[in-house]
C-alpha cells in the first residue's frame, strides 16, 4: 500500500520542497492583507472584527475564515508577537514571512489529501508504467499547478487550502458521500464567499445526482424518484453550518456590517462576480475612457485617486477575484478532463494556465512600474513552461486517440504569447513611450487574453452542450 | 512521456531550483570593508572592464592587489571583462573604477544573478545532459533520473547561487572535456580541459588523470604509429589553447611570472579558513602549524596530494577505460557527480557530505534555508528515484553481494545521516562553548574529511581491484 503511493508522497514533497525555496521571494500586499486579519482576530474580540478599520485591508472573508486567522494566530505568537500587533502596519520581519509562508505550506496539506482522494477515483490503468497512468497525470497537474504556486507560494494566498476543501467535496461526491461533500462545499463558502459563483451549479449536480435517487433506462431524469427526505437532509447540513459561522454575529446584529464587508457593491463589484474573465473588457473600457477624459480635459487628473489610474472600478476585484478564479477554473477542467468527461476539456485546461500566467502577471507589472526588478520572472517563466511541457506531453499520450490537441489557430494564439511577452516585457519599456503611456503593455495582455479566454469558454461550452451525457453512464456502473 | 519531455522537465526543475536559491542572500552582503566574494567577482568586471590587460595582475595605484586581486587564470579575467562590458551598457555605476567598490542594489543583484545563470545554460546543462545520454548506461529513465539527480546537487547550487562563484563553468568544461573523450573526440576532450585549467587552477587535481588517460589511449594505439600522432595532435591542441589564453602576457616573462605568482599563492599558506582538509584535522592532533616550516609544509602537501591520485593515475595508464577514467577522477569531491549511474548510493553519500562541509561558510552568509531545503530535497530524491530504478538491490553496492555487507553498508549511511543533521542543528542552533568558538566548524571539518578519505579508499579499492561486474567493461576509443 505505502510502495503503491511512493509516487505520490514523492510529488508532494517535491513541489513542498520548492515551496520552501520560494519563501524568500517577493509577496504582494496579501501578505500585509493576512498578517492584518491574523492581528484583527488575536487581539480583538469577535464583536470588533468586522468593524476594525484601522488597515484599509479590513476583513472581508466570511467568518470561518475569521476562524482560520485565529487559530493561526495562536501559532504565530511563537514565531514574532510583534506581528500581531494591529498597529504594525506593514510589519514584515523574517519571522513573520517564514510563519505566513509555512502556514501556507502546511495548509496546502488539506489540498494534498483532497488531490489524492481525487486520484482514488481514478480508473485503473492497468499494465502501464507509472508516468502513463491517469492518476499520477491528474496528481502532477494538479499538486503542481503552476498558476496555484505563483498565486499562493509568491503573490500570496491561501488557494491551496480552498481548494483543498472544493476538491474534496468534489472528490467525495465521486465516491458517493454525498452528505460530507455537500457539507464540505458549506463549509468552503463560509470560508471564501467568491465560490458563491460555483454555488448554482453545485445545487443542480446535487439535486440531480442526490435527490433524484434513480435513472430510466436511458439515463435521463425519472421525475418520480424524487426524495425529499434526502433534499431535507441536505438543506439542514447547509443551512445548519451557515447558521455556525453567522449565528454570533446574527445575535449580536452586526449582519449587516458583515454582508457589507463581504460585499463591497459602492465599489461597483457586483456585476463583476459572474463573468470572471470579461473583467478585462471592462478594464479596458475604463482606462480608455479616463484617459480620453482627461486628454480631452473632461476630467481633471488630480481628482483620480491612484486607484483609478491603474485600474478603475475593478482594480479590487482583479486584486482579489482573479487570483483564485482563473486557476480554479483551470483545476476543474484538469480534474473533469481526466475522470471520464468530454476529450475536448483537457487542452483548455493547458490553454488557461498559458493565459492565466499572462493574467497574474498584471499584478507584477504593477510592481514593476513602482518599484523593483523583475526577480522573480524567470521563476514565473521556468514553472510556467514546466507545466505546459508536462501537460502537454502527457496528456497528448493520453489522449492520444482524439487526435491532435489543438488546432492550427490555437497553437498560433499560443505562440503569439511569446511576442506579446517580448513586447511587454522588454521592447516596451525601452520606447519612449513608457513614460506618457505606461499602461499599454497591461492593456495589450489584457485584450490579448480576454479573447483567448472567451474563446475558450465559448467552445468549453460548446463541448458540454454537445457531448454525450455521461452522468447516466457514471451513475450505471 | 517522451524523452525530449523528459530532459526538458528535469532541466527547468534545475533552472527553478537554481533561480530559487538565488533570491538568498550572497557572500559578504552588506559587510563593508571587504564584503565577499561577490563583491570580488564585481571588482574583477571593474578591474578588466577598465584597465590594460598588463595591470590586471599587478599591484598599481588604480588596482589594489590586497582588495579581492585578480587570482585565477586569465579565462576567468575575460569572462568577466565580458559580464563587465555588458554591466557598463546597463548601469555604469556598477563597474565604475575605485567609486563602485561595496556597490549593492536590488538591480545589481539580479544582474549577477543572471550572469550565473546564463553561463549555466549555455555550458554546464549541455554538458550534463550530454553526458547521462551517451555515456550512461541504462534505461532512458534511469538516465533521465542520473540527470535530474546530478542537475540538483546542492553543493554546487549552493556556492553558484547562493554564495556566488562560477565553479558550474569550470567544471561543466572540464565535463565537456570528460565527454569528448569519453566519446573518442579526443581533441576536443583535450581542448575542453585545456579551457578548463585555464579557468580555474584548482583543475590541476584532475589533470594527472586526464593526462594518464589520453596517453594511455596513445600508447595502446601504438607509440609507433597512429599513436604517436594522436599524442602529436593532442599536445598541439593543448599548447595552441593554452597559448591563445595566455596571448596578451606572453610578450613579457614578468607578466607569466605574476600571473603564476597570483595563481599559486604560497606565501598564504595551507590553513585559510577551516576547510575540510588533511591539513585541519590533522593540526587537531599535532600542531603542525608550529611543528613543521611552511616550506616543509608546502612540499609534504604537494607530495602527499600526489601520491593520493597516483595509483589510480597508474592503473589508469595501463587500462585507459572510460571507468577507470572515472574512478580516477573522484579524488575530488565534484565529480562524485559521474558516479551516480554506476553507484549511486555512494554519489548521493559523497555528495550530500560534500554539501554539509560547507555548513559554515554557508551559514555565514546566511543561506541556511536553501541549505536545508535542497540538501532534503537530493537526499529524498536520490534514495527514491535511483532506489527504484535499480533493479536489484545489490547493485547500489559494488563491491561485494552478499546481503550482510549491503546492510552494513545501509546502516553506515544512515548513521553517518543522522549524525550530519544533529551537526547541522546544532551548528544552526547552539551558541559553541566559550573556550573552543570553532568548535562547530571543526567538528564539521573533521567529520567531513574522514568520510573523503574513507571515499578515496574505497574508490580506489574499486579500481584496483577490478571486479568482473557487468559495469566495469566500457569500450576504450
Amino acid at each position: 500500500m505505502i510502495a503503491e503511493w511512493s509516487w505520490f508522497v514523492a510529488l508532494a514533497f517535491g513541489v513542498s520542497f520548492i515551496k520552501c525555496l520560494l519563501i524568500n521571494a517577493y509577496h504582494s500586499t496579501d501578505f500585509e492583507v493576512h498578517r492584518n486579519w491574523l492581528a484583527v482576530t488575536h487581539s480583538l474580540p469577535v464583536s470588533q472584527w468586522y468593524y476594525e478599520s484601522t488597515s484599509e485591508w479590513t476583513l472581508d472573508y466570511p467568518p470561518f475564515f475569521a476562524w482560520f486567522e485565529y487559530g493561526l494566530s495562536h501559532f504565530a505568537k511563537y514565531f514574532d508577537k510583534e506581528m500581531l500587533v494591529v498597529q504594525n502596519l506593514n510589519y514584515a520581519s523574517p519571522a513573520t514571512v517564514l510563519f505566513q509562508r509555512l502556514s501556507v505550506i502546511f495548509t496546502d496539506l488539506v489540498f494534498i489529501y483532497a488531490v489524492k482522494e481525487c486520484c482514488k477515483c481514478c480508473r485503473e490503468d492497468k499494465g502501464k508504467d507509472l508516468l502513463g497512468k491517469s492518476s499520477f497525470i491528474l496528481a502532477t497537474l494538479l499538486l503542481w499547478n503552476f498558476g496555484l504556486l505563483i498565486v499562493d507560494h509568491i503573490h500570496f494566498q491561501y488557494n491551496g487550502f480552498l481548494f483543498g476543501v472544493l476538491l474534496l467535496s468534489v472528490a467525495r461526491h465521486f465516491q458517493k458521500r454525498h452528505l460530507e461533500g455537500a457539507l464540505l462545499f458549506a463549509v468552503l463558502l463560509n470560508l471564501k464567499h467568491i465560490y458563491l459563483y460555483v454555488a448554482p451549479a453545485y445545487g443542480i449536480f446535487l439535486l440531480r445526482c442526490f435527490c433524484f435517487t434513480q435513472n430510466n433506462a436511458d439515463g435521463s431524469l425519472q421525475w418520480r424518484s424524487f426524495s425529499p427526505l434526502r433534499l431535507v437532509a441536505l438543506g439542514l447540513i447547509v443551512l445548519s453550518t451557515f447558521a455556525v459561522s453567522f449565528g454570533p454575529f446574527i445575535v449580536k446584529g452586526q449582519l449587516q456590517q458583515v454582508i457589507s464587508r463581504l460585499f463591497p457593491f459602492k465599489r461597483g463589484l457586483c456585476h463583476a462576480y459572474w463573468a470572471p474573465n470579461i473583467w478585462a473588457l471592462y478594464n479596458i473600457a475604463d482606462k480608455a475612457l479616463s484617459i480620453l477624459g482627461v486628454k480631452l480635459k473632461l476630467l481633471d487628473m488630480s481628482k483620480f485617486s491612484k486607484a483609478s489610474m491603474t485600474g478603475g472600478l475593478v482594480q479590487e476585484f482583479q486584486h482579489s477575484v482573479l487570483p483564485s478564479v482563473s486557476p480554479l477554473i483551470t483545476l476543474i477542467c484538469t480534474l473533469l478532463s481526466i475522470l471520464d468527461a468530454p476529450d475536448s476539456l483537457f487542452a483548455y485546461n493547458i490553454y488557461l494556465s498559458i493565459i492565466f500566467v499572462k493574467k497574474m502577471k498584471t499584478p507584477f507589472l504593477k510592481a514593476l512600474f513602482t518599484l523593483f526588478p523583475t526577480t522573480e520572472l524567470p521563476i514565473k517563466i521556468l514553472l510556467m513552461l514546466l507545466f505546459t511541457i508536462f501537460s502537454f506531453s502527457s496528456l497528448t499520450k493520453l489522449f492520444s486517440k482524439s487526435g491532435p490537441l489543438l488546432n492550427s489557430v490555437e497553437v498560433a494564439y499560443l505562440l503569439g504569447l511569446v511576442p506579446l511577452e517580448l513586447i511587454c516585457e522588454f521592447v516596451y519599456p525601452l520606447t519612449s513611450w513608457q513614460h506618457t503611456l505606461p499602461f499599454i503593455p497591461l492593456l495589450l495582455t489584457s485584450v490579448y487574453c480576454a479573447l483567448g479566454v472567451l474563446y475558450s469558454f465559448i467552445r468549453l461550452y460548446l463541448s458540454v452542450l454537445a457531448a454525450p451525457s455521461t452522468t447516466g453512464k457514471a451513475k450505471s456502473q | 512521456m517522451e524523452n525530449w519531455s523528459l530532459v526538458s522537465v528535469c532541466v527547468l526543475l534545475g533552472l527553478t531550483t537554481r533561480w530559487a536559491v538565488s533570491f538568498s542572500s550572497y557572500s559578504g552582503a552588506g559587510k563593508p570593508p571587504m564584503f565577499g566574494d561577490y563583491e570580488a567577482q564585481r571588482h574583477w568586471q571593474e578591474v578588466t572592464y577598465n584597465l590594460p590587460v598588463q595591470e590586471w595582475y599587478f599591484n598599481t595605484t588604480d588596482n589594489d592587489l590586497g582588495y579581492w586581486g585578480l587570482d585565477y587564470p586569465p579565462l576567468t579575467a575575460y569572462h568577466s571583462l565580458l559580464c563587465g562590458h555588458v554591466a557598463k551598457l546597463i548601469n555604469p555605476a556598477w563597474v565604475e573604477l575605485r567609486t563602485s567598490r561595496g556597490f549593492e542594489s536590488a538591480a545589481h543583484k539580479l544582474f549577477m544573478r543572471t550572469t550565473v545563470l546564463f553561463a549555466d545554460i549555455l555550458i554546464y546543462f549541455p554538458a550534463v545532459i550530454l553526458y547521462c545520454i551517451y555515456l550512461s548506461d541504462g534505461s532512458s529513465k534511469r538516465k533521465v533520473a542520473t540527470a535530474l539527480c546530478i542537475l540538483l546537487y546542492p553543493g554546487l547550487i549552493l556556492i553558484d547561487y547562493g554564495h556566488f562563484q562560477y565553479n558550474s563553468v569550470s567544471l561543466a568544461l572540464t565535463l565537456w572535456g570528460i565527454v569528448g573523450l569519453g566519446l573518442g573526440w579526443n581533441l576536443l576532450g583535450a581542448l575542453a580541459f585545456s579551457l578548463a585549467l585555464n579557468y580555474k587552477q584548482m583543475e590541476l587535481y584532475h589533470s594527472l588523470p586526464f593526462f594518464c588517460f589520453l596517453l594511455g589511449k596513445c600508447i595502446k594505439q601504438g607509440l609507433m604509429g597512429r599513436g604517436l600522432l594522436l599524442l602529436v595532435k593532442i599536445s598541439l591542441t593543448v599548447l595552441v589553447t593554452f597559448a591563445l589564453c595566455w596571448w596578451p602576457f606572453l610578450s613579457d616573462p614578468q607578466q607569466i611570472l605574476q600571473v603564476l605568482h597570483r595563481l599559486f599563492p604560497v606565501d598564504r599558506g595551507l590553513f585559510e579558513d577551516k576547510v575540510a582538509n588533511t591539513w585541519c584535522s590533522l593540526n587537531v592532533l599535532i600542531k603542525i602549524k608550529t611543528l613543521l616550516s611552511r616550506d616543509t609544509q608546502l612540499l609534504l602537501s604537494f607530495a602527499l596530494t600526489l601520491l593520493s591520485i597516483l595509483p589510480s593515475s597508474i592503473k589508469l595508464l595501463t587500462k585507459p577505460t572510460l571507468w577507470q577514467f572515472k574512478l580516477a577522477l573522484v579524488s575530488d569531491e565534484k565529480p562524485v557527480c559521474l558516479m551516480m549511474n554506476e553507484l549511486p548510493l555512494m554519489a548521493v553519500w559523497f555528495l550530500l557530505i560534500s554539501t554539509f562541509s560547507m555548513l559554515p561558510l554557508l551559514l555565514k552568509d546566511g543561506l541556511l534555508l536553501p541549505y536545508t531545503v535542497t540538501s532534503l530535497a537530493f537526499l529524498y530524491l536520490g534514495v527514491y528515484l535511483l532506489s527504484h530504478q535499480i533493479p536489484c538491490l545489490t547493485d547500489v553496492f559494488f563491491c561485494s553481494n552478499r546481503k550482510g555487507a549491503l546492510h552494513l553498508v545501509f546502516l553506515q549511511f544512515t548513521v553517518s545521516l543522522v549524525a550530519m543533521a544533529g551537526l547541522s542543528f546544532t551548528s544552526m542552533v547552539l551558541e559553541p562553548p566559550a573556550r573552543l568558538p570553532d568548535l562547530f566548524p571543526v567538528l564539521v571539518s573533521v567529520f567531513s574529511f574522514l568520510h573523503f578519505l574513507a571515499m578515496l579508499l574505497y574508490f580506489n579499492l574499486v579500481q584496483l581491484t577490478e571486479p568482473s561486474s557487468k559495469k566495469s567493461q566500457k569500450k576504450t576509443n
